[in-house]
């Protein structure tokens, strides 16, 4: 017996599966198009962050502004002047703070970050201005670049002047871009640029304020920046200062926009995910039709592989055409994303096609349709020939094995796929499981729907509503499908919908009372009283008056800092040896904490040891407990203490926080500083309080938390505005596997309503009876998600958020009747020819 | 005189539920090469059932098939499809044409199973023989119950088959239109040699072949020489 399989070329196959493709071409491309949006969204945010990274990396030293700086934010000691020099000296410096800013003339007063430079800076990318000529003339001129969005908020022009601290400079220009402004910064405090050599003369170098120390260098050509980093750092590090070159400050910033990439991939993942459901119902029933001639064939003589290979290479076919629509689509939308996100990125991003992104899209595409294909598939591998002599039941072992085996290849596909994404195997793991877990639900409520009515059948309902439902569990029935689709779509826009809810009732101010609204930083000790009374008599409360004494770590148990740093094992979070913490000293909790452990103690009168209290992150980072020892270095005073309580503290209330919390008698005599809290009414009452206080006391900082949280607020809208456009894919995508699940089971309805018509239904009544089935899909699909939503909505707020969800009827609102619609909306416009179509042509197509 | 299909103390039984059910019992019979052959026997006495046993479909309980010199059981389920393949035609009372291959593709697909090179030429000339020269494109669905017949006879002729199976292939016609399908078969019958086994409720066309093997509750009742 010579086997007819090396006779059958491949080639065969092809034209098989073209021939059989063609003939069922529509249906193939509504499968084609579930999964060309989760491809597009996929393709289009990798390439996206693909793109950001590249431009952020050769970006790098406009970014900068220079090839490396050596930063620190006390005055440099002499050990770092020496390793400054023994670097061929600093090529430009530069001293910044945050201070108020008044404007001679004008009302109106603005937190800003005065920005003192000197030499050359900057040495890469540029320093915009208008007029143009400023950037080079305000250093001679000895005026101020003032960032452009306080020149028109506040109507200034080169004609006016700033007064920060004691001096006043003309104004030179407008600036409106500088390297090393980060933009979210910016906007709380934005850049005013005023040369070097009037940082002493405002008087602003003072006690408590937070000043940075910039000295920038560039680099021949050649210099290997990398190893100067790792000879050099370590050094500094022991000086409390730091070595960054333009490479690992970029990379820094390439990381932080990573996480946010990582989070966009996963819900362009889902939306792709989503589309592959809708492939495998509609391959599925698409199957099915095409077992009887999988069976004539087998009785022609073709082999299981053969038939197998047919179908399997027209859903090949597929995906790779759905992969390079897809991928060309998400190539087309990543040119939106830079105007999208224009605020929030650090660089001007340049678009370019990756080819591997490409290869990416397309081989997902392929990927995906056959592997969601493939159960319904290896239903043609055990179909037996007798099919094509009459009705068979198949039950099968071997084909329960096969199938287990493919769910399992997809559930791995999707864990390696998320692994890929997010490269940490608990969060990739937690992925998959809530999929399972948001994909079971909803299918496990569809089947429940399907039994609860199947078993309470309402007998005593009009006949299309009894008809409707009984469509939701005919044979090939797609309620599964239909439900999944449009439960995850609801549930994606409606938890995205809370989670914006949620994240802004923490932000806001409304209904924390007796918060305060503008926080005074920088008071210097003797101030207070003067600043104080300023506030009454302005007809507002003093809420707080904290003293604050700034100190660093000097050794934890015994360890000095640099033995810790030294020690690679040691798990100390390296933040907590540099950091400079600003400490206060009281005799109660305040209300934003609480003792989780040991004993609160008030006061104390001389002690060897002080007793100190520390909040649980600390306890995480620093590795201490109760009882542990830790000396500080307080302005060159050594101070020991021993940790005697652990609070946690509400880090979202709008008040001065503390990581660490000294008992009343100890630092009374040391040098310290004071922030003030006071609530004011309104924003005119606002701005009328800070432009006498600046008047007054220049040296004072305010943040106006009012100010602060609208611009937090529009970040978040932005962000949201993003997640929305993300969710929009799942959306559509649910639509697409919509339509192709109304179009799939057209034929079906087609020879019900003809039936049904025969028996003497009118066209209305049939319109009724599909409209109501739409109309169960809808709602049921739309209620479970946004009830799934509520419940992983309460779970972020218990788990992540740490707050009281309040659910807002938003979603109940306008969700649920809106998406209903739609789905009743889209079911009737595909089913019109269902009604319209004449019995004829459909007792001819059979089956087909 | 040489035996094509040879089968000797067939068993078949169905389970459903937890009833056995034995469809075929006892069955021996062969048939000769060239020889024209109907399985006749009321409804549900197993003649589908037979007919699926002889080609390969299914397998036994107990007892052997030989077709064309091979025992069917030594084969695995693709052996069976090659050589249904290369030997087999079948004709269906219900025509199962593909429904998405056109009117020609249906009749070239056994041809280029075996890999022939010429496949769609030759299936123009079995079409044009069975009448539907103009009828090349047209897909089953834009055919008659007759017409359709007529592409499954052509294609059951395509690969020139040692032996053909028709199970009722004008069940589904009027009388005319049956006659000339019939006339088709012994045509064709008459002028490559192929052994014709059809089952039939019809006894004038049972007439018309050389034995008539009966069967009632999965048992032979007789056979009958003709002529
Ligand atoms: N898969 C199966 N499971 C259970 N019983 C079956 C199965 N297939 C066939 N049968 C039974 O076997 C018997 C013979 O069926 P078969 O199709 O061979 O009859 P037939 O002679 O071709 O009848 P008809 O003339 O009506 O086509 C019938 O009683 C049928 O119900
Ligand atoms: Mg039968």
């Amino acid at each position: 017996m010579s086997s007819n399989k090396s006779r059958v070329s491949f080639s065969w196959l092809f034209k098989m599966a073209w021939r059989d493709g063609k003939a069922s071409g529509r249906k193939l491309i509504l499968f084609m198009a579930s999964i060309v949006l989760g491809i597009a969204a996929v393709v289009s945010i990798q390439s996206f962050g693909e793109n950001l990274k590249d431009n952020i990396g050769l970006q790098s030293k406009a970014m900068m502004g220079a090839d490396f700086k050596i930063d620190l934010d006390q005055e440099p000691t002499e050990d770092v002047l020496s390793i400054i020099d023994s670097l061929g000296g600093a090529q430009a410096r530069e001293i910044g703070f945050t201070s108020m800013a008044a404007f001679p003339g004008k009302d109106g007063t603005k937190l800003v970050q005065v920005r003192g430079i000197e030499g050359g800076f900057p040495f890469y990318g540029e320093l915009e201005t208008i007029p143009e000529e400023a950037a080079q003339t305000y250093q001679q001129e000895g005026g101020a670049l003032v960032d452009v969005t306080v020149m028109t908020q506040l109507g200034l022009t080169t004609d006016d002047s700033i007064k920060v601290g004691e001096v006043i400079l003309p104004i030179s220009g407008a600036l409106r871009s500088i390297p090393g402004s980060n933009s979210f910064f910016s906007s709380v405090a934005p850049p005013a640029v005023i040369p070097y050599r009037f940082i002493e003369e405002s008087g602003l170098v003072q006690t408590g304020s937070r000043i940075s120390y910039d000295y920038y260098f560039t680099a021949p050509s050649g210099t290997d920046l990398e190893r100067l980093d790792e000879v050099l750092d370590p050094q500094l590090d022991r000086l409390e200062a730091d070595l960054d070159t333009h490479t690992s400050t970029s990379e820094r910033l390439g990381r932080r926009y990573d996480n946010f990439g990582k989070f966009l991939n996963l819900v362009a993942f889902v939306a792709l995910l989503l589309g592959c459901v809708g492939i495998a119902s509609a391959i599925n029933i698409y199957i099915k039709g095409k077992l009887r001639a999988v069976a004539v064939l087998k009785c022609l003589g073709a082999t299981k592989r053969q038939t197998f290979m047919i179908y399997l290479l027209q859903i090949a076919g597929m995906g790779f055409l759905g992969g390079i629509i897809g991928t060309i689509a998400g190539l087309i939308l990543q040119q939106l994303f830079p105007l999208l996100l224009e605020d929030l990125l650090p660089v001007d991003i340049q678009m370019a096609f990756k080819p591997q992104i490409i290869l990416l899209g397309v081989l997902l595409g392929i990927f995906m349709a056959v592997l969601f294909a493939l159960v319904p598939l290896i239903g043609t591998l055990y179909i037996s020939p007798l099919q094509a002599l009459r009705v068979q039941t198949n039950g099968n072992k071997k084909k329960g094995k096969a199938e287990l085996a493919v769910l399992g290849g997809i559930f791995l596909f999707i864990l390696l796929f998320s692994y890929w994404l997010l490269q940490d195997w608990k969060y990739s793991l937690a992925f998959v499981f809530g999929i399972v877990v948001t994909f079971s639900i909803l299918a496990g409520i569809a089947r429940l729907f399907m039994k609860v009515t199947r078993d309470n059948f309402p007998t005593g309902w009009g006949f299309p509503a009894r008809q409707s439902l009984q469509n939701l569990f005919r044979p090939q029935n797609q309620t599964l499908t239909l439900v999944l689709a449009i439960g995850v779509g609801t549930f994606l826009i409606s938890t995205l919908y809370f989670t914006k809810d949620l994240l802004l009732a923490q932000a806001s101010l409304e209904g924390q009372n007796n918060s305060p609204n503008m926080i005074l930083l920088d008071v210097q000790a003797g101030q207070e009283k003067e600043v104080e009374q300023t506030i009454r008599d302005s007809g507002n409360p003093v809420l707080d008056d904290i003293p604050i004494v700034t100190m660093r770590v000097q050794s934890i148990d015994g360890r000095t800092v640099n033995q810790i740093r030294e020690d690679s094992t040691s798990g100390i979070n390296r933040w907590v040896l540099n950091h400079e913490f600003r400490v206060t000293y009281r005799d109660a909790l305040s209300d934003s904490e609480v003792l989780t452990s040991g004993e609160w103690v008030p006061e104390v009168e001389e002690p060897d040891l002080i007793p100190i209290s520390v909040s649980d992150n600390f306890v995480e980072d620093a590795l201490v407990s109760l009882g542990d020892r830790i000396s500080f270095n307080v302005q060159g005073v050594v101070m020991n203490t021993e940790v005697r309580s652990i609070r946690t503290v509400d880090w979202s209330q709008m008040q001065p926080n503390f990581t660490i919390v000294f008992p009343k008698g100890v630092l009374e005599s040391a040098p310290q500083f004071r922030v003030i809290t006071t609530k004011v009414p309104n924003e005119d009452a606002s701005a009328a309080l800070q432009q006498e206080l600046v008047r007054l006391f220049p040296n004072i900082s305010i943040l106006d938390l009012r100010q602060i949280i609208t611009v937090v607020e529009g970040l978040l809208n932005k962000i949201a505005w993003l997640i929305n456009f993300m969710a929009f894919f799942s959306i559509i995508t649910g639509i697409i596997v919509l339509l192709g699940a109304v179009r799939t089971s057209k034929f079906q309805r087609i020879k019900e309503s003809v039936l049904l018509r025969t028996l003497g239904a009118r066209s209305n009544q049939i319109l009724k009876i599909l409209a109501l089935e739409y109309f169960y899909l809808g709602a049921l699909g739309t209620l479970s998600g946004i009830l799934l939503s509520l419940i992983s909505s309460q779970l972020l707020a218990w788990l992540l958020f740490d707050t009281a969800f309040v659910p807002s009827i938003f979603p109940l609102l306008v969700l649920f009747p809106a998406i209903t619609i739609l789905v009743i909306f889209i079911g009737l416009t595909n089913s019109i020819s269902v009604i319209k179509s004449p019995p004829l042509e459909v007792l001819r197509k059979e089956s087909y | 005189m040489t035996k094509i299909l040879n089968v000797h103390n067939l068993e078949k039984s169905y389970s459903s539920g937890s009833k056995q059910l034995t469809v075929l019992h006892d069955i021996t019979f062969d048939v000769e090469e060239k020889e024209t052959f109907a399985i006749v026997g009321p409804s549900g006495s197993g003649k589908t059932t037979l007919l699926g046993l002889c080609a390969g479909l299914d397998r036994p309980d107990t007892g052997s098939i030989e077709l064309c010199g091979t025992e069917l059981s030594s084969l695995s389920e693709d052996e069976r499809a090659v050589l249904r393949n290369q030997k087999v035609g079948f004709v269906f009372q219900d025509f199962q044409l593909l429904p998405t291959l056109t009117a020609l593709e249906n009749v070239a697909v056994p041809l280029e199973l075996q890999g022939a090179k010429d496949a769609s030429e030759a299936a123009k000339v079995l079409l044009e023989k069975v009448g539907l020269g103009g009828r090349f494109d047209h897909y089953p669905s834009q055919l008659s119950g007759g017409e359709q017949q007529r592409v499954a006879v052509a294609r059951a002729f395509s690969n020139r088959p040692s032996i053909l199976f028709a199970d009722e292939p004008t069940g589904n016609l009027d009388a005319e239109t049956g006659e000339r399908i019939i006339e088709l078969l012994f045509n064709l019958n008459r002028e490559a040699g192929t052994t014709l086994v059809i089952v039939t409720h019809d006894l004038d066309l049972a007439k018309m072949t050389q034995r008539i093997l009966r069967l009632k509750g999965g048992k032979i009742m007789e056979t009958n020489e003709q002529q």
